[in-house]
């Protein structure tokens, strides 16, 4: 017993010290051996982005021995700290920078927009409506409207279930689909995972939830947004505004490797073939196009 | 020609004990360096997350008795609220009544292990009882949120989340500790206090009621605060099943939030040095201390044993 707990112990220091000492070497590596194509990158961030990442990184590796990539979740505000403070080369995340970090912080880094993804609204399937106007949304959002019949259906108690406040996924359908940031409500239900939102809302009679499109299907019915359906057309076409892009920010201009990565992850091999089976939606798709303040242009 | 084969001997004897020195100096070294080791991880981690957390009130001038004392919590609108007091009502609820679940059941099964089937409940009971605490707590949230809560829905007013099923599904988690700790005390009750017993013709349950239980009680006790601090720190299972509105709720129904699932929801989401993430190595803090309080309390217990 003794000895099999010396050993485990003797190892786990061995990987973190072994961890710790790559850090170092690839840091130097990067910035020499550019040309030949090695070193070391490291994605934190967001968890909506990490499916993509994670898939496109083991290709990338494949075709690129001399790159080692590791992906890591902890969300959007950890992606952008770590990030901006150097620790990792690529910060994933949901939103700007420029709407977690101060200015000048954010200033520091530059922007890879790699997908776009959106949001709908989904509700139980017994509540017995299949779209609501944002005026409706807001005002269940809010607590103003607590039943399902002021907003046509049947005679149902409204439960939301929301993302926690600072999460990316809420903001980003705070800002687009209600206009207005809410608060927590008493007896509401935050959950931290897309999965666990959608496990509630098809399972709570008359739940309503939202979230990010790769996760919708039949288990749930998924609300028209004034009347608009969220498919890839009309969100490409921009007559459906609930929708993000997913960020991939370096420190300034990166390094060859990690160059090398984005680039693959603009192509369109990876565009049109994993971004598209994850269910997002390619860039170059959109026909529109928004920047941090939230102005939209055609 | 006698001296010297004596004085060969007495020179080998110093050599064999030299490698015994050797041992004793690293053994020595050894222990230090662990000890060291710990000594400086705890002592690193108590001033980080201390320093963390007074931020919120130094750096970002949030008033720290408005933090335990406020009931309303909105970190990202434009003025800030941060009232923890939904959080600090949800950890002692949801674990406090969690070891009031757990104790009973926890007492029954020990005695039982101990007086009434020692061989079935030495062998097989035990060993179960312990395999609760190596089950990883993702499963028991999953657990809760698949069996608990739907079952609650059904059952009682309210969506089935809150702090009943937060509860029961931490009263599971702590059974082991609070099983095993009082186990150990029964089983080391002297055969003379239960003999006397016996012998003033006391059945074996006025034995165990009158007798066992008063006498093991700083350990029982000892059992259940252990349970409560595990309760207390146990993050993932209570955030899945919680609902974790910032709320003061109304009935054991309704969606509420613990410190540990307000840090966990949105630690990673926040960038650090912001007052929103702070605020939360803030609520790190009270939890700290709170379980400082809690090894005071089993220490001071440990000292009021009466075997």
């Amino acid at each position: 017993m003794k000895k099999i707990l010396t050993l485990a112990m003797a190892l786990t220091l061995t990987v973190s010290l072994a961890a710790c000492g790559n850090k170092d070497k690839d840091n130097n590596s990067s910035g020499s051996e550019s040309s030949s194509l090695s070193g070391s990158i490291l994605a934190v961030g967001s968890t909506a982005l990490q499916q993509l990442a994670d898939t496109t990184a083991q290709k990338f590796m494949d075709k690129n021995s001399g790159v080692s990539i590791q992906v890591q979740g902890g969300g959007s505000g950890t992606g952008l700290t770590q990030v901006a403070d150097g620790q990792a080369q690529i910060g994933n995340s949901d939103v700007f920078a420029e709407e977690k970090l101060d200015a000048d912080k954010a200033a520091t880094l530059v922007d890879h927009q790699v997908a776009v993804v959106a949001m709908a609204a989904v509700s139980n399937k017994d509540v017995g409506i299949d779209g609501l106007t944002k005026q409706q949304l807001v005002d269940i959002f809010t607590g103003k409207v607590t039943n399902w019949k002021e907003v046509g259906g049947k005679d149902e108690k409204i439960q939301i279930i929301n993302r926690p406040s600072s999460s990316g996924t809420r903001a980003t359908f705070e800002k687009f689909a209600l206009g207005t940031k809410t608060e927590d409500l008493a007896g509401s239900i935050q959950e931290d995972s897309s999965g666990t939102v959608k496990k509630l809302v098809s399972e709570t009679p008359g739940a309503i939830g939202y979230l990010a499109m790769s996760y919708l299907d039949d288990s749930i019915t998924t609300l028209k947004y004034d009347g608009v359906e969220a498919t890839v057309d009309n969100v490409a076409n921009g007559s459906y505004p609930v929708w993000a892009y997913e960020h991939m920010y370096t420190k300034g201009e990166p390094d060859a490797a990690t160059k090398a990565f984005l680039d693959y992850i603009a192509s369109d091999e990876v565009q049109n073939g994993d971004v598209v089976e994850l269910g997002y939606i390619p860039t170059s798709k959109m026909q529109v196009k928004r920047d941090a303040a939230g102005n939209v242009t055609k | 020609m006698e001296r010297s084969v004596n004085m060969e001997r007495s020179y080998n004897k110093r050599q064999e004990a030299k490698p015994h020195i050797a041992e004793e100096w690293v053994g020595k070294i050894y222990t230090f360096i662990c000890i060291a080791f710990l000594v400086i991880t705890i002592f690193s981690m108590v001033y980080f997350v201390a320093s963390k957390g007074l931020s919120t009130f130094i750096v970002n001038g949030v008033n720290a008795f408005d933090l335990i004392t406020g009931v309303k919590w909105n970190p990202d609108i434009d003025i800030p609220q941060f009232g923890a007091l939904p959080f600090i009502f949800g950890s002692f609820s949801t674990s406090i009544l969690a070891a009031i679940i757990a104790a009973p059941l926890g007492f029954c099964a020990a005695v039982f292990i101990v007086e009434l089937a020692p061989k079935f409940g030495r062998r097989f009971l035990q060993p179960v009882i312990e395999l609760l605490a190596g089950i990883p707590s993702v499963v028991y949230g999953f657990v809760g949120l698949s069996v608990i809560v739907p079952l609650f829905r059904d059952l009682f007013p309210g969506q089935g989340i809150g702090i009943a099923a937060g509860a029961l599904v931490l009263s599971v988690m702590i059974l082991p500790t609070i099983t095993t700790i009082a186990t150990d005390a029964l089983s080391e009750l002297p055969a003379g206090l239960k003999e006397g017993s016996y012998a003033l013709g006391a059945t074996r349950w006025q034995t165990i009621y009158r007798v066992a239980l008063p006498t093991t009680m700083p350990q029982q006790m000892t059992g259940i605060v252990l349970g409560i601090a595990r309760a207390f720190g146990e993050a993932l299972a209570v955030q899945m099943v919680i609902g974790n509105a910032p709320h003061i709720p109304h009935s054991l129904f309704e969606s509420t939030s613990t410190l540990t699932s307000a840090i966990t929801l949105s630690m990673g989401n926040t960038a650090m040095g912001s007052v929103q993430n702070n605020v939360l190595w803030s609520l790190a803090l009270i939890l700290m201390l709170m379980t400082f309080v809690f090894v005071f309390i089993i220490r001071f217990l440990e000292g009021r044993k009466k075997l």
